[in-house]
């Protein structure tokens, strides 16, 4: 069985992000980036169902720029067999980079895809969603654990108020959540012979996809600060502020 | 509290344009290194410094180790955080493949290495000293002491220690008693005390090789009757299992100023009729095989000071940028901003800065060189950088350690009162880096390796060929025809005069005069490791200079920002250094016993 496992690289989770000061996004020039950390818990979860004998290979997949390399090359640092990177300097959307993974699945013939349930990026938390509508496959979002059997997985999912196990045929999308596992960090050994893995590079067009962003960022903005509170005197007091102050009441 | 985050992008600036990178991976031996391979591992590296190693810091400092009658426990999370270590294959990084390390040359490991030492210079002398009693063992030791020892030692499964110091034996080697009595069966019985033993006795591993410097029965007195023995805590079988405990205990641990983490070990062997050792390589030449670890050691501890001021400089600056305190000179908004602005706060902040990438670049240079002789196909570049190597050894060693003193001492100051307040985690930097000057040999021991040994016995040929080094690059910036490049080879020329001037003068004075000599060695060593970081800082900006238009144009704006700070503010130091050396040995000289 072959998992697809598709990989983000973004801005690292230590940095303070900047917004740009033409409102345009946020800054990105000379700042740390790493893969997105739930994309790291899928690459885990791949690796433990090969190291499990569930899976026979693990294929990793980023849709960026060339330096999305080093994110693959994490990818196989952690396990994954080889690496695939669809390379446009184009900024990408979620939608595009679910048809570039249909493509990759079309060719590839996964019977699982194993995707962070969002990006800490932009946290759109789209991507899994629109494939499996594109493949026309069952999705299993935000798992918490998954087990895989016979042409079929059985995945805990966190809801509200609770978690809920489901049951799908494969082949499917998975999406993880924070709790799915803890990634290992990746052996000195495994680095190096991570350089030795085959990656291998396609364009979006040779795939047959259009990438041209389909939405415009009209403005990127700090959140607002908040203002200093004031201690009331009593209830009287703050019923009064909310009535006349705030106008809540 | 701040996160310790590996300043990568400056690691492998110093790698690749100071210590030669490119060529390095390019020596026989690396043909599995890469320089994008080498950005891989240092972000890994970075990554497990930054999540496993840094938060051990302040757990060790408080917890300290445990004593109860010879067993030591480590603070909570050092043992977990030490098996990742280990399982990841980070502890015998630097190690030769023959053994089950990656071979890696030592410039990369150099740069891996800091992290650890930033992160946390206790946990980080585990590594350290079993690595360096690794390397004893592979140069000096039977193939069977290295088929039983090594492969562990190297995984991590079990570690090393240096059993040198002695109560009566410190600086002073040659005073050394411990005993080793023949057993006739071609093992030795060891007896003595042994104090000052860094991870001599803890809970991370099961079991702990003790390398350890004895006297045999019929040894002749002082240094040249010194052998090396192995003494295992617990015996090791013929199948590789472990076996009965050795006779040897750890006595008590001592209450220190810093590095709270590491158990610092009184050792006794022997109580009961004798540890059994094994003799490493021929007797009476154990001191002899010590030093030929020597650079790899001194090396390594002159990059824990690079380590620990880079991890305080990193604390200060978060404070300094969210700590809000008065109106800043000059600032017309009168708005309260945060300390950052104000201009002394900048002032430490840019020394701290300036110091610490100085140290970092005379530290990886070295590593470069010590590449370079080993792996270079051309035995007169191999020679060259030997030279280099050694007449250096004692300044990274020396000079960076002193920096960190002054700089951890600014890491306090930066805080104002919180930084006297342990709470803000500043002031454990300054505790944690005292040590750095004394032990591997205190700053005194290495001036005086380096006025001696390496300038003066020599004639100052190493000196003076360095020195035409420093001036061709003071040539070249000249040259360039850009304004701050050319003040920073202003400044450098101030140096090279100074240190110039004091060589000669050593020279001069070295036999006829040995205590004006020896009374100038510490600033001596100041001076050559000011002018030597000048040096690189300059050739650092030259290289900053050509990429300010690139997309990371800040990073190499700010490099020669600092560069300019240091030859503004550090390297006019030379001049006082200089001149306490060639005329003020005769005020240190000139009391009287009684007087003092």
């Amino acid at each position: 069985m072959k998992i697809l496992v598709p990989v983000k690289r973004v801005v690292d989770y230590n940095v303070k992000v900047r917004v740009k000061s033409d409102g345009s996004g946020v800054d990105t020039a000379n700042v740390k980036m790493s893969m997105n950390p739930f994309d790291e818990i899928a690459v885990e979860e791949a690796v433990r169902l090969k190291e499990a004998g569930v899976a026979t290979e693990v294929v990793a997949v980023s849709c960026g720029v060339g330096a999305c390399q080093e994110t693959l090359r994490t990818a196989m640092a952690i396990g994954a067999d080889r690496g695939i990177l669809v390379e446009t300097d184009v900024d990408l959307q979620p939608l595009a980079v679910a048809k570039l993974l249909k493509a990759l699945c079309d060719k590839e013939q996964p019977q699982v895809v194993i995707c962070g349930k969002q990006a800490i990026d932009d946290d759109a938390n789209q991507t899994g969603q629109m494939l499996s509508a594109l493949m026309g496959w069952p999705q299993a979002t935000f798992a918490s654990k998954v087990a895989v059997s016979a042409g079929k997985a059985t995945v805990t999912r966190e809801i509200d108020g609770g978690l809920e196990t489901l049951e799908i045929s494969l082949p499917a999308v998975v999406s993880t959540d924070l709790r799915l596992n803890e990634p290992r960090y990746a052996t000195l050994p495994n680095i190096m012979k991570a350089k030795k893995k085959p990656l291998e590079t396609v364009k979006p067009a040779d795939l047959g996809v259009d990438v041209t962003p389909r939405l415009t960022t009209i403005k990127v903005a700090e959140p607002a600060k908040r203002s200093a509170g004031v201690m009331v005197a009593d209830v009287a007091q703050l019923v009064e502020k909310l009535k006349n102050e705030a106008k809540v009441l | 509290m701040s996160t310790y985050v590996a300043p990568v992008k400056d690691m492998l600036f110093a790698m690749n344009e100071l210590a030669g990178l490119q060529e390095i991976v390019g020596l026989p031996g690396n043909e599995d290194v890469s320089s994008d391979l080498v950005e891989a591992i240092l972000d890994e590296a970075g990554k497990f410094a930054s999540e496993v190693v840094d938060p051990l810091n302040k757990v060790g400092d408080k917890q300290g180790n445990k004593w109860n009658n010879g067993v030591v426990t480590t603070a909570d999370g050092f043992k977990e955080a030490y098996a990742t270590f280990c399982e990841t294959g980070w502890n015998g990084m630097p190690a030769s493949t023959e053994f089950g390390g990656q071979g890696l040359p030592v410039t990369v490991s150099t740069a891996v290495l800091e992290m650890w030492k930033s992160a946390s210079i206790s946990f980080s002398l585990c590594q350290m000293l079993t690595l360096g009693a690794v390397e004893a063992i592979a140069h000096h030791g039977s193939d069977e002491l290295k088929a039983t020892f090594l492969p562990n030692m190297v995984s991590g499964k079990w570690t090393g220690t240096m059993n040198l110091t002695e109560p009566q034996a410190g600086s002073d080697l040659a005073a050394i008693r411990s005993k080793a009595e023949p057993r006739g069966d071609g093992s030795y019985a060891i007896s003595g005390t042994k104090i000052f033993i860094t991870w001599g006795e803890h809970d991370m591993a099961e079991n702990i090789i003790h390398l350890v410097l004895a006297r045999l029965p019929d040894a002749p007195p002082g240094v040249k009757g010194i052998s090396l023995f192995i003494a295992p805590k617990f015996l090791v079988n013929a199948d590789g299992s472990l076996g009965e405990r050795n006779d040897l205990i750890c006595a008590s641990i001592e209450h220190k100023m810093g590095i709270h983490g590491s158990a610092t070990a009184v050792m006794s062997f022997g109580d009961n009729g004798g540890a059994i050792g094994y003799l490493v390589g021929e007797p009476n030449r154990g001191l002899e095989y010590m030093f030929t670890m020597m650079n790899h050691a001194r090396l390594n501890v002159g990059l824990e000071g690079v380590g620990v001021s880079e991890r305080s400089y990193q604390h200060a600056l978060a404070y300094a940028r969210e700590r809000i305190q008065g109106k800043i000179i000059g600032d017309k908004s009168g708005e309260k901003k945060p300390i950052l602005h104000h201009p002394d706060v900048r002032r430490m902040l840019m020394d701290m800065k300036s110091r610490t990438e100085a140290g970092r670049a005379i530290a990886y240079y070295v590593a470069g060189c010590m590449d370079r002789a080993h792996s270079h196909p051309d035995a007169d570049v191999r020679a060259a950088n030997q030279r280099r190597l050694e007449l250096l050894t004692p300044v990274v060693k020396g000079w960076c350690t002193e920096n960190a003193q002054g700089i951890t001492w600014n890491g306090v100051q930066v805080h104002g009162g919180m930084g006297f307040i342990e709470e803000t985690g500043a002031a454990q930097y300054m505790r944690d880096a005292r040590i750095i000057t004394i032990y591997e040999g205190t700053t005194a021991i290495q001036a005086n390796d380096l006025i001696g040994r390496k300038t003066a016995k020599e004639g100052g040929k190493s000196m003076q060929q360095l020195l035409a080094d420093i001036a061709e690059t003071g040539s070249a910036l000249r040259a360039s025809g850009n304004a701050q490049l050319k003040a920073i080879a202003e400044a450098l020329g101030d140096g090279i005069a100074a240190l110039d001037e004091a060589t000669n003068w050593l020279i001069a004075n070295y036999d006829a005069n040995p205590q004006a000599a020896a009374a100038g060695s510490v600033p001596f060593l100041k001076l050559t490791g000011i002018v030597v970081g000048g040096w690189l800082m300059a050739r650092s900006a030259a290289v900053a200079a050509e990429r300010l238009d690139a997309a990371d144009g800040d990073f190499y704006k700010a490099k020669i920002a600092t560069a300019s700070y240091f030859a503004q503010h550090v390297i006019p130091e030379a001049n006082s250094y200089r001149d306490a050396i060639v005329g003020g040995a005769e005020s240190v000289l000139a009391l009287e016993e009684a007087l003092f």
